[in-house]
Order: structure tokens, then C-alpha cells, then sequence
């Protein structure tokens, strides 16, 4: 019955959409985990940052605090958030060995890559948008450009979910996977101008700034809702853009060298 | 066609460890081929680079004629691999496990429900499919292992300790089903620590120690150089001492347990004669081990001691 058939031609967009259907269906069973609390978080800083203390700040690039703050902290979300699913995904299937499902299956390295990274965009989108419909229960807010927005929400979202598989495919423990989270992540997500203008700095921390990739995103964001930035817009895709191609090129050439899941 | 073939097979871990020193194999297409070795021997490292979880030193794979390096991926779809622990994820039900493994393999989902549904049921799975996996008992788990392994139709089957830990009843069920599968067609290569299992379903046999293949023949050869057989004679009365005779060496193992060594030029029929003779009565009898099972010790033991005079 089977040894004398061919083998399966086999579809790598089944495959893909398989890995894709797979993620998605990880964080939205566990939703309680995944997103309910970043949509509570946020609303906590729309509370303090926006309602409490943003009356006293005054107005920023002519907007209220509250309407200036908001896209930063929705880009926040869905950066933690596209990591997150990421790394923890990867991890947890390297910890119970279920990768191995995927690594024996034909599936080209580009696509398991992508799959993991159209979960975590899934997941940045989904909180994303939560985390916008809290927003707009404080504030106002009139998309300028919904093709920047998208753009970068979509891109920022690829970047960081690429991020956090690289993450994933170095980390051997739990501990692994919540250093970059904590100390390099956070810090540069506070840092990267989500509650703050740049304008507002001393110039020498005004260029060392320029170095947060981060500030580049909340930016291009920014304008994209606002119709304000700290930087050029073009400069901002590029940037995005450029770590891109570079996280992408060093997944796949883990892949390729097998990288924390052969051994 | 052969279904695999590995030539000078090496793997050396990063850790120095050479696991595999020049593995040269064969498996011909529809056989039931048994692949065995004491623990740490380099099975499951010889799978391992069959189905891409480990990476060759060097040497060459190939399967059904395609070699890995040339093409993984059109390999990789001939193969169907049940491995020796739990891989799957504890949070998903059965029937989300054996799918999306269906679409890891580019099944469109209806044909991919069709065959989940006939393994499901064919492997007595089909009223857990809504159940979470961590749920399942031991056995439960293996079968899905097996019903996974199977939704793209594999054309070789390797199975990593199948039967680990199953009671005795699901094991011999897994034989079947599995002597159901080969005779259908399917090659399958079998790694056990239950010998009577690997000479019960297995024509062709590899033994493997210390990274080499220290035999490689068909089970009804292996089991002829078997010179002598060892049996257990349960006494009606006890004995104070063994008989004695050229024929056959007796050992008491208390006074009324006879151990008898048995050698093939000789029938279980002289046997008899010889202790009714001596009217020793016989309640009931039986083989101390498994035929293979004294053989794979006798092999690995041989194995070890040349490796002893390797290092005089």
C-alpha cells in the first residue's frame, strides 16, 4: 500500500501556514496570559504617565501629553509582545523537544523561521490593537498616515519577533530567556523616546540616543499616528530595515549550522 | 532499492565524544530490520542523522536513493520517525498533534483528517482524539508517537524503543500492527531493549557497540551460530547433587531447579531421556534467556574484550 508509492510532493505553504496556524493558536488558548495583561499594563500607564501626572507636563510637538504618549506605548506593546511569543514559543518547543515535530519534517529553514515570525507579528499585532482600544478610551487619536503605521507596526513587529527567535536558539535555560527582556530590552524601550521628545534632552544624550534602535520605531510610529517625529522618516525604514536583513541573515545561518537544536 | 544506506558513518559530539566510528549499513527496501546495542552504543545517534536532529562528522546517508546532503528535504519525506521520548507538546490534543504533523508534511487538512482518523482508530486512539496529550497514559503516548509518524505515509518507519515502558498486552498489539504495516509494505527499522521483540518481528538484524557495527546478517543466520541453549528444570524431587555426563552440563541453581546447557547437536528429546534414565522427573521447563538475547551478550562481550586487546 505505501512503499511503492512516491513520496509526497508535500506543499511548503501547508507547511508554513501549519507552523503559522500552530503559534497562533498557542498564545490566543492561553489569552489570559498573553494578552490580557499587556492591555492592563498599558492601561496603567494611560492612568498614571497620561491622566495623573501628563496634565502637569503640558503640551509636546502641540499634542497633550496623553495623545503624545499613546503610540509609544502601543509600539512598546507590540515590541515586548512579538518577542515574547517568539522566544518563549521556541524555547518551550526546544524544552518539551516538540521542535523536533518541525526539524524532521521537509520544511526549508526560511519558512519554520518565518512561521515563528508570523506568530510573534501576530501576537504584536493583536496586542497592538488592544492595547490601541484601551488608548482611545483616555484619548483622541487621528491616524495621520495609515501606511506608516502599518508599516511600521508590521515591520516592528518582524524585527523584534527575529530578535527573540535568535534569543530562543542561544538560550539552554528559562533564566536565558528573560535576560535580553530585562536588561536590554526594557531599558531601551523606556529609553527610546515612548515617553519623552529627544528635543527634551541635552544634546550629548540627544546623540546618544540616535544609537536606540528603539527611538528609530517609536518615531516612525509616532508620525504615523501624530504627524509628528524627533527623526526622518526615511532614516527611521532604514534603520528598521537594515536590522531586518541582519537578523533575518543570522537566523537563517543558524539554522543552517544547526544552532541550539541539532546537536 | 535500498531504503537506507550509510557509508563510513562518523559523528564526534562537540563535548570529543566519537559516537559513531565509520558506520557502514544497509537496509533493503521492505525489510524489518532490527538495530541494536547496549545503551550509549550509537543507535539513536545513527537516527539522529537520519532524520536531521544530529549532524554528521561525515560519512553519507542515503535514503531511498537520495542522498541527505544532495536533498534533505525530498529524504526527509520518505522517513517517518517514532523516537524514543516524548516530543510533542503536553498542551495540544491528539488530534492537533497527528494534524498539524500532517501539515509539517504539506497534507491538505482534509486528507490530513481522513488519514488522522484511520491511524487514530487503527491504533485505538480515536476516543482520546479531543484529550490533552499530558493526559494520555504511557502507552497511549507511544501509539501517538506511532499514529504521528504515519499521516504522511512514510515509505521507512523508524522506531526508537516503541514499546519502552507499555504493558505487555499494548506491546503485543504495537507488533502486530506494526508485522501489519511491513507486510503492507512499509521498511521498518526497529531499535529495542526487548530482543524477544526484535527476533519476534525482525528478518534482518544490525548489532551496534561502541560506534561500530559489530554485526549485520539476517535473524535465522545470527540465531544458528547459536551453539548451545540454556534451560530451567523445575524439580518434582530435589537433588543434592547435578547428574554428570558428556553430553549435556547440568548446574543446580537450588534442589530442585536444574539449569541445563544444551548443545545443538543434541534434541530437547535426548535431553529427557537422559533425566528419565536417572528418574529425575521434570514438573515444567523453560529457556533461561531469550536465543538473541545470548547471543547480543555473547557479541558485545566478545566485542569488549578485543577492545581490551586493541589496548594491550
Amino acid at each position: 500500500m505505501k512503499a511503492n508509492l512516491p513520496a509526497p510532493a508535500g506543499s511548503h505553504w501547508m507547511a508554513f501556514a501549519t507552523i503559522v496556524n500552530k503559534e497562533v493558536n498557542r498564545f490566543m488558548r492561553i489569552w489570559l496570559q498573553t494578552i490580557l495583561p499587556p492591555a492592563i499594563t498599558m492601561a496603567l500607564y494611560f492612568v498614571i504617565f497620561g491622566n495623573l501626572i501628563g496634565p502637569r507636563i503640558g503640551k509636546m510637538h502641540g499634542f497633550n501629553y496623553m495623545q503624545y504618549i499613546a503610540p509609544g506605548i502601543i509600539m512598546m506593546a507590540v515590541i515586548t509582545n512579538a518577542y515574547a511569543n517568539v522566544v518563549s514559543s521556541l524555547f518551550g518547543a526546544k524544552f518539551q523537544r516538540h521542535i523536533e515535530e518541525i526539524l524532521v519534517a521537509p520544511i526549508p529553514d526560511i519558512l519554520i523561521v518565518g512561521g515563528f515570525v508570523a506568530g510573534g507579528v501576530a501576537r504584536g499585532i493583536i496586542v497592538g490593537a488592544a492595547v490601541t482600544l484601551v488608548a482611545l478610551f483616555f484619548t483622541d487619536l487621528q491616524v495621520h498616515s495609515y501606511a506608516v503605521t502599518i508599516s511600521v507596526v508590521i515591520l516592528t513587529a518582524v524585527l523584534f519577533s527575529l530578535a527573540g527567535y535568535i534569543n530562543a536558539l542561544f538560550a539552554k535555560k528559562f533564566d536565558d530567556i528573560s535576560i535580553v527582556p530585562t536588561f536590554i530590552l526594557t531599558p531601551l524601550t523606556y529609553l527610546g523616546g515612548v515617553f519623552y521628545s529627544i528635543d527634551l534632552l541635552p544634546e550629548f544624550w540627544q546623540r546618544v540616543s540616535l544609537g536606540n534602535p528603539i527611538l528609530y520605531m517609536v518615531n516612525a510610529f509616532r508620525y504615523g499616528v501624530l504627524g509628528v517625529s524627533d527623526i526622518d522618516l526615511t532614516t527611521a525604514f532604514a534603520v528598521i530595515l537594515l536590522f531586518i536583513v541582519a537578523l533575518f541573515g543570522i537566523s537563517l545561518e543558524l539554522m543552517r549550522r544547526g544552532t541550539g537544536l541539532r546537536s | 532499492m535500498n531504503a537506507l544506506e550509510l557509508r563510513a558513518l562518523t559523528k564526534i559530539y562537540g563535548n570529543g565524544k566519537q559516537a559513531l566510528a565509520g558506520v557502514d549499513l544497509t537496509v533493503g527496501e521492505g525489510e524489518f530490520f532490527a538495530l541494536l546495542g547496549p545503551n550509549g552504543a550509537g543507535k539513536s545517534t545513527i537516527i539522529g542523522v537520519v532524520t536531521s536532529l544530529v549532524t554528521k562528522t561525515s560519512g553519507q546517508v542515503r535514503i531511498f536513493d537520495t542522498d541527505i546532503d544532495a536533498n534533505f528535504a525530498r529524504a526527509k519525506s520518505y522517513l517517518g520517525v517514532v523516537p524514543q521520548e516524548f516530543n510533542f507538546s503536553q498542551f495540544e490534543t491528539v488530534w492537533e498533534i497527528v494534524t498539524n504533523q500532517a501539515g509539517f508534511y504539506g497534507l491538505e487538512p482534509r486528507l490530513a483528517a481522513v488519514r488522522a482518523e484511520k491511524y487514530l482508530r487503527q491504533l485505538d486512539l480515536w476516543d482520546q482524539r479531543q484529550d490533552r496529550s499530558r493526559t494520555l497514559s504511557g502507552g497511549m503516548k507511544r501509539r501517538l508517537m506511532i499514529a504521528r509518524a504515519l499521516l504522511h505515509q512514510p515509505r521507512l518507519l523508524i522506531l526508537d524503543e516503541p514499546t519502552a515502558g507499555v504493558d505487555i498486552e499494548v506491546r503485543r498489539s504495537m507488533w502486530d500492527f506494526l508485522a501489519d504495516l511491513n507486510r503492507e509494505g512499509t521498511t521498518v527499522i526497529l531499535t529495542t531493549h526487548y530482543l524477544e521483540e526484535a527476533e519476534r518481528l525482525c528478518r534482518n538484524i544490525a548489532i551496534i557497540d561502541d560506534g561500530r557495527i559489530i554485526e549485520n546478517t539476517s535473524m535465522k543466520d545470527l540465531l544458528a551460530t547459536l551453539h548451545t541453549e540454556t534451560f530451567v528444570l523445575d524439580l518434582a524431587d530435589p537433588l543434592t547433587t547435578p547428574p554428570h555426563t558428556a553430553e549435556f552440563q547440568f548446574s543446580l541453581l537450588d534442589s530442585t531447579t536444574l539449569e541445563a546447557r544444551v548443545n545443538r547437536m543434541r534434541s530437547i528429546n535426548q535431553l529427557f531421556e537422559f533425566l528419565s534414565q536417572r528418574e529425575i522427573r521434570v514438573l515444567s521447563m523453560r529457556n533461561k534467556s531469550n536465543r538473541l538475547e545470548e547471543l547480543f551478550v555473547n557479541l558485545v562481550q566478545e566485542n569488549g574484550q578485543l577492545k581490551v586487546l586493541d589496548h594491550v
